[in-house]
């Protein structure tokens, strides 16, 4: 066994063979970011799109597939914060004294605080999933936030989102968080295809604009949600 | 020709004691010197003057050795594009200049003295694969091995690497990944590195990590630094041979033999 595993600790070990699982768990993360904002625009089609989507992914496998998808999701997310803390610890380690003067050419500010925006963006997470997943300090588990769906009594998660996002300081906290998310992807996502391997001369400004594209994308579409209802009132 | 006055703030350091910026006046600087021409320049006065000369790293000053460093204005070998300090020329700057000169720093590049650190640790990772195994005595015949022009200019363009360390210093990580790829994917792109890409690469990687080189945070400021121009594409050959070289050590180990004992 040890045949197999000594090889696969050494990878580990290894300064690529981290960025290698940084980036494979980044690139589910990517995708998974992207899957989240489609299903809640749901919110922009009325009370029943959402409302049965939310339902579905519940009893999705009879209830087990959402079970799967988030011990999935926290696999990625405990391995991609423990890689780069550790891969982040070694390149402070690796400099020693600093420049008194450093210049730099090329790399974006983005680039340079990915630790700082990822922290960021796990507190973001862990609140998230306090407010809306828990629902921890609030009564959205209550009798209050349960509809009728075609004779099914199911979560109301239209009433949720709207009432979440009408006090001002939690819109404002997820418009910020997707702020540093636009950061992250920005580096992040043409990253990952550099550290995968799959960079040529020839795709990498493809790769480039792919990457803040998407950020883009991420960023408008999920700032829709709180912008449409705290600031103009959708739902409300 | 004209003359310039320049301030230096120049690094001073002996080993393992702390170091600090010393701030020396260099005027009529000829603007056709070169850097290291500034140096000598300003040296020969330290020295009529009774002082100790700053210490610096220097051999061809034909920008082919990579003995060269020093950190000028926060970048590698200076502001001009793929140029190393020695054919750097001061009419790039102006009379009335401030000029930070610093050693290149990096944990694994420890000051030896002033502007002169210990870049060993290239030479060490340059033996633990940066090399072709081939029978010494009979010399091959020079073309018997087909190699196509596509791969013998890439590889070629990747020997250009000179092993100064530029890449290291201008890396917020000092990061090694731009030296070692450009051996690695020197050697593994042609015909008589194939033989041993997988071993190579697992130990040019294995020695740079024992270095105590950062990690690649693919923020390309090694490529933009580089005097001979290197591309981070090599970064990404190097990681993908890296991540082939390690799974075949863990799932498929060495070639089985037809005569084994069992």
């Amino acid at each position: 066994m040890s045949a197999v595993f000594d090889p696969l600790f050494r990878f580990y070990a290894s300064s690529i063979g981290k960025k290698l699982l940084v980036a494979l768990t980044g690139a589910v993360l990517v995708v998974f970011v992207l899957g989240h904002m489609i299903g809640n625009l749901l919110v922009f089609a009325g009370p029943d799109a959402i409302n049965e989507y939310g339902h579905l992914l519940q009893t999705s496998l009879h209830g087990v597939g959402v079970w799967i998808a988030r011990l999935g999701l926290l696999a990625a997310v405990v391995v991609h914060i423990i890689a780069t803390i550790q891969l982040t610890r070694q390149n402070r380690a690796a400099r020693g004294d600093a420049y008194a003067k450093h210049k730099f050419q090329v790399s974006s500010t983005s680039s340079r605080t990915m630790i700082w925006s990822g922290l960021t963006l796990l507190a973001f997470i862990i609140y998230h999933l306090l407010h809306f997943t828990i629902r921890a300090g609030n009564d959205y588990n209550g009798a209050a936030y349960k509809t009728d769906l075609h004779g099914e009594t199911v979560h109301n998660v239209y009433k949720m989102v709207i009432d979440g996002f009408s006090w001002a300081p939690a819109s404002i906290f997820y418009i910020i968080a997707m702020g540093l998310l636009y950061s992250h992807l920005s580096h992040g996502v043409s990253s990952l295809f550099q550290t995968l391997g799959f960079t040529t001369h020839r795709n990498a400004p493809m790769f480039k604009t792919f990457g803040h594209l998407y950020a883009t994308l991420i960023l408008v579409g999920n700032c829709s949600i709180p912008v449409a209802i705290w600031l103009f009132g959708y739902g409300r | 020709m004209s003359l310039l006055n320049l301030h230096l703030k120049v690094w001073r350091q002996n080993r393992g004691q702390s170091g600090h910026f010393q701030d020396i006046e260099a005027p009529e600087i000829p603007d056709h010197a070169s850097f290291l021409e500034m140096m000598d320049i300003v040296n020969e006065r330290l020295i009529s003057a009774g002082q100790e000369p700053v210490a610096f790293d220097h051999d061809c000053r034909e920008g082919i050795c990579g003995a060269c460093s020093m950190q000028i204005n926060g970048v590698p070998h200076g502001p001009e594009k793929a140029t190393t300090t020695c054919q750097l020329h001061m009419r790039k700057f102006r009379t009335g200049d401030t000029i930070w000169i610093e050693p290149f720093r990096a944990s694994a590049f420890p000051v030896i003295k002033d502007l002169i650190v210990d870049r060993s640790g290239f030479d060490r990772i340059q033996q633990a694969g940066g090399f072709v195994t081939v029978r010494t005595g009979a010399a091959p015949d020079a073309n018997a091995i087909l190699i196509g022009k596509e791969v013998a200019d890439a590889a070629m363009d990747a020997a250009e690497c000179i092993g100064c360390g530029a890449c290291v210093a201008a890396c917020k990580n000092a990061s090694a990944m731009l030296f070692v790829s450009a051996k690695a994917g020197q050697l593994n792109s042609l015909p008589q590195g194939k033989p041993e890409k997988d071993r190579r690469t697992l130990a040019l990687v294995r020695q740079m990590d024992k270095e105590g080189f950062g990690n690649c945070t693919n923020q390309y400021e090694c490529e933009a630094a580089c005097p001979k121009g290197i591309s981070v594409r090599w970064i990404t050959k190097l990681n993908r041979d890296y991540a082939v070289a390690a799974m075949k050590e863990a799932f498929v180990g060495q070639q089985e033999r037809a005569e084994g004992g069992e």
